[in-house]
């Protein structure tokens, strides 16, 4: 399993798995298949995967953890960006079809429509955990901050939710299930930290007995 | 995995229909014939006014249909979309559910109640129905609340027809339709998130107008299913929603009826839903749509084209209050 995990190959089957998505939906396009409103529904299946996406990104810590295969972080950065691939193709489709390149009218819409405010806001909140995804940008932050800023992908996926919840008209089947999920996951975070701080010696009187070197 | 993406195959398999119910090409072909049969006995599909429909592959024609100077000379929809893009939340809340839901729809027998403040209220079956008035086509732009339209050829005959049938009474002021709903049917109407049955209303000018259309067919057709089958409004200057389908009450009343649609979301769809692009939907613009198989959206016009004919029913009213 870790052989397999670590292999260049499942690196590459990994990529192109992700790629699927889009495949799929090109094909369809050939066959004439994308429904009667082609543009909603390619905007509505690239908004389901970025969702997809951002919610795999999320599974990595925990798997590595409740699976023990530390080997698995070698793919979080490629599932991110792939979130962050499918919600820029999300939102190219918006900007071209629904207001053709004109950013005013596309800002309006934005600013006008609350589902819209907090897709957007999640998209642009990609744009720098995007750009700061390779290894020298985590140097340059150093590793503490750099995990901080990209802790933003929690806003990220709820804002993803949010702006699902807020389009659908009246059957929220569908949004619930990505709710679930990510509500999941967050969840596991929250209880992890409370964990570890219960774990972490006392920092206060007793702390100082236990650990004489204290801390630097 | 813990998302599932939804696919159209996510209904569980008990709520699909039986496969011993589904039509056998061959089945469905002796069913044609004895429809045929039951046609030549009983005179059920028999038209007055030199109407008549012929099963045909499934499809059933009307014919002695009148072209109506009502019509738009836009180009019309294609059937495909018209049929596999529909909002019938009974059926599904997906655009292509209503399609695969509403194949085996049972429309037959299917009676209309008409009461109410009325001098001669009563039950009209569906032959009844077909043959209340003559039959024309009418080519309208139908337009959705969630900016998207098509042309459709409508067939059926002004509402006005039935209308006046009733003889409403003075303290007639408006008209309530009713949906027909049927949980055994619609199993997967519980998802919709609306009350059901649907229900919708006029009031009594806009629905004697003469565009507003008592719809019985369409594509020189008896409705699909998932249009609307067997017989439906259509009001061309509203939004989509308000063109009730399945009708099977109709009620003069004095009070303006609830809608169903204003009781899920009243900040979002009032009791009039003119289409007007000035007025703005929480979620969509209203100012442009997409015409189905066009790429890129189109303006929208104020009272969907037919303000000309429909504005002055509406002189002196505040339609960004009365949206």
């Amino acid at each position: 399993m870790a052989s397999m995990l670590t292999s260049k190959w499942t690196k590459a089957g990994v990529f192109l798995a992700s790629l699927g998505p889009l495949g799929y939906l090109v094909w369809k396009g050939f066959r004439a298949e994308l429904t009667a409103n082609p543009i909603e529904y390619i905007t509505h299946e690239l908004g389901d995967w970025t969702l997809i996406f951002l919610i795999l990104t999320l599974c990595v810590t925990p798997a590595r953890r409740l699976l023990r295969q530390p080997a698995l972080i070698r793919f979080r950065r490629m599932l991110g960006l792939f979130a962050f691939f499918y919600a820029c193709l999300h939102f190219s489709i918006f900007f071209v079809f629904d207001h053709f390149f004109d950013v005013a009218a596309m800002l309006d819409d934005v600013a006008e429509r609350k589902y819209i405010t907090v897709g957007f806001l999640g998209f642009v909140l990609l744009i720098p955990l995007a750009v700061t995804s390779t290894a020298g940008w985590i140097r340059r932050l150093g590793g503490r901050r750099w995990q901080r800023l990209h802790q933003a992908i929690y806003i990220t996926a709820i804002a993803g939710v949010v702006h699902f919840f807020w389009l659908v008209k009246s059957d929220i089947t569908r949004p619930t299930r990505y709710a679930v999920a990510v509500g999941l996951l967050l969840a596991y975070r929250v209880v992890m930290w409370f964990a570890e701080r219960q774990m972490r010696p006392q920092p206060a009187r007793s702390a100082g007995k236990l650990s004489p070197t204290g801390g630097s | 995995m813990l998302i599932k993406k939804s696919s159209p195959f996510e209904i569980p398999y008990s709520e699909v229909t039986p496969q011993s119910e589904y039509l056998s090409r061959r089945k469905f072909l002796t069913g044609t014939a004895a429809a045929g049969a039951g046609l030549a006995a009983g005179g059920a599909f028999a038209f007055l006014l030199g109407t008549e429909a012929q099963a045909q592959g499934g499809r059933t024609k009307l014919t002695g249909v009148t072209k109506s100077s009502y019509s738009t000379e836009e180009k019309i929809s294609s059937y495909r979309d018209v049929t596999t893009y529909n909002n019938f939340y009974e059926f599904g809340t997906g655009k292509d559910e209503p399609e695969q839901n509403a194949r085996n729809f049972k429309t037959t027998p299917w009676t209309v109640v008409v009461e109410g403040e009325a001098a001669k209220p009563g039950t009209y079956d569906l032959d009844r129905i077909m043959k209340l008035a003559p039959l024309e086509e009418r080519v309208y732009r139908h337009r959705c609340v969630e900016a998207w339209s098509i042309v459709v050829p409508w067939i059926g005959y002004p509402l006005s027809a039935l209308i006046k049938l009733a003889e409403p009474t003075a303290k007639a002021k408006y008209v309530a339709f009713e949906s027909y709903y049927d949980p055994k049917q619609m199993p997967i109407a519980r998802r919709a998130g609306l009350p059901f049955p649907y229900v919708e209303g006029l009031r009594m000018d806009e629905a004697m107008h003469p565009l507003a259309l008592l719809s019985v067919g369409m594509f020189g057709e008896i409705l699909p299913p998932q249009n609307g089958a067997p017989f439906r409004l259509v009001v061309p200057w509203k939004y989509g929603f308000k063109s009730i389908k399945s009708i099977v009450r109709i009620r003069f009343q004095e009070k303006e009826p609830p809608t169903t649609w204003n009781l899920a979301a009243s900040n979002e769809y009032g009791f009039y839903s003119n289409v007007n692009p000035n007025v703005n939907h929480p979620r969509w613009s209203q100012a442009t749509e997409r015409r189905l198989g066009e790429l890129f959206k189109r303006d929208t016009l104020p009272f969907n084209g037919y303000a000309s004919q429909v504005a002055r029913l509406y002189a002196g009213m505040d339609l960004r209050k009365f949206y």
